[in-house]
């Protein structure tokens, strides 16, 4: 008991973070495309507790509305579209896979090497500016708002045009002739 | 035993090249264009926990509101990479990415 109180974040990033790759797992592996969303389901939803885990309540949930709400929907209802309830694919890799595996394990080592100086040279953390409106303490929430509509008000309204312009092209792309 | 329980940036970084490196593999080795979508999603998604593990050790949120353009962005690319599939499946009827060779010649 001691020990789980002492060590819980410990417990939790490490369940849940087996759970992700577990499911990221699932994704590659299995053939059947319907079973990989769910794969990529349970992995998108351990991911939103790793977010938790760090203080980042409001992406928690916005992962889990528009990662488990949103886009799962829309793979779902392609895969159902599309999928006919058969499997046309006879090979689930392609030809050279392990020369592309061995590509990605050499990229592997280069992000290693670029990025673990950065991660071990951990500055030490100050949890209150998450929370910081004018030197104010609020919710996680407030205090990303406060950011996103001063700071970052261009970039946001951009972003509301991207979204715009991504529909239309959906419409588009997925109109009959 | 005590850094490797004491959870820091180092265990993000590390969970996060897991998964990216995973995303990749899926795409470059699957055929089916609906699993190479979904392992894009991944890549995004594991490019966000960096983001927010970065933004935690530094005391700093923006990096938090990159990862909600991240989202956004992620959601765009679902959209339109999944109306192209339904597109080449109206054409080819069939998902798979090797029958789209039409410029190989």
């Amino acid at each position: 008991m001691e020990f789980l109180t002492a060590h819980g974040q410990a417990i939790f990033f490490f369940l849940f973070a087996a759970v992700a790759v577990a499911g990221a797992l699932g994704v590659v592996t299995l053939r059947n495309p319907m079973y990989g969303a769910v794969a990529l389901l349970v992995s998108f939803l351990s991911i939103a507790v790793l977010f938790l885990l760090r203080n980042a309540e409001f992406l928690a949930v916005v992962q889990v509305f528009v990662y488990g709400g949103g886009i799962m929907v829309l793979f779902l209802f392609v895969i159902m579209l599309v999928n006919q309830h058969q499997l046309m694919e006879t090979k689930k890799y392609v030809d050279n896979r392990w020369v592309a595996i061995g590509v990605c394990l050499i990229l592997g080592v280069v992000l290693i090497q670029a990025f673990m100086p950065a991660a071990l040279s951990d500055p030490a953390s100050t949890p209150a500016a998450f929370t910081d409106v004018d030197g104010e303490a609020r919710g996680n929430s407030e205090a990303i708002a406060w950011l996103l509509y001063r700071q970052y008000l261009m970039p946001f309204e951009i972003a509301s045009v991207f979204l715009l312009v991504a529909m239309v092209g959906a419409v588009v792309l997925g109109r009959r002739e | 035993m005590g850094a490797l329980l004491e959870i820091g940036t180092m265990h993000y970084v590390a969970l996060s090249l897991v998964l990216f490196l995973i995303g990749v593999v899926g795409i470059t080795t699957r055929r089916n264009m609906i699993t190479v979508l979904m392992s894009i999603e991944l890549v995004l998604n594991s490019v966000n926990l960096n983001l927010i593990a970065f933004s935690f050790s530094h005391g700093d949120l923006t990096g938090q509101i990159f990862a909600i353009f991240t989202i956004t962005v992620a959601a765009g690319e679902a959209a339109v990479g999944l109306g192209i599939l339904v597109a080449f499946f109206r054409l080819r009827q069939t998902t798979e990415l090797d029958k789209a060779a039409e410029l190989s010649g």
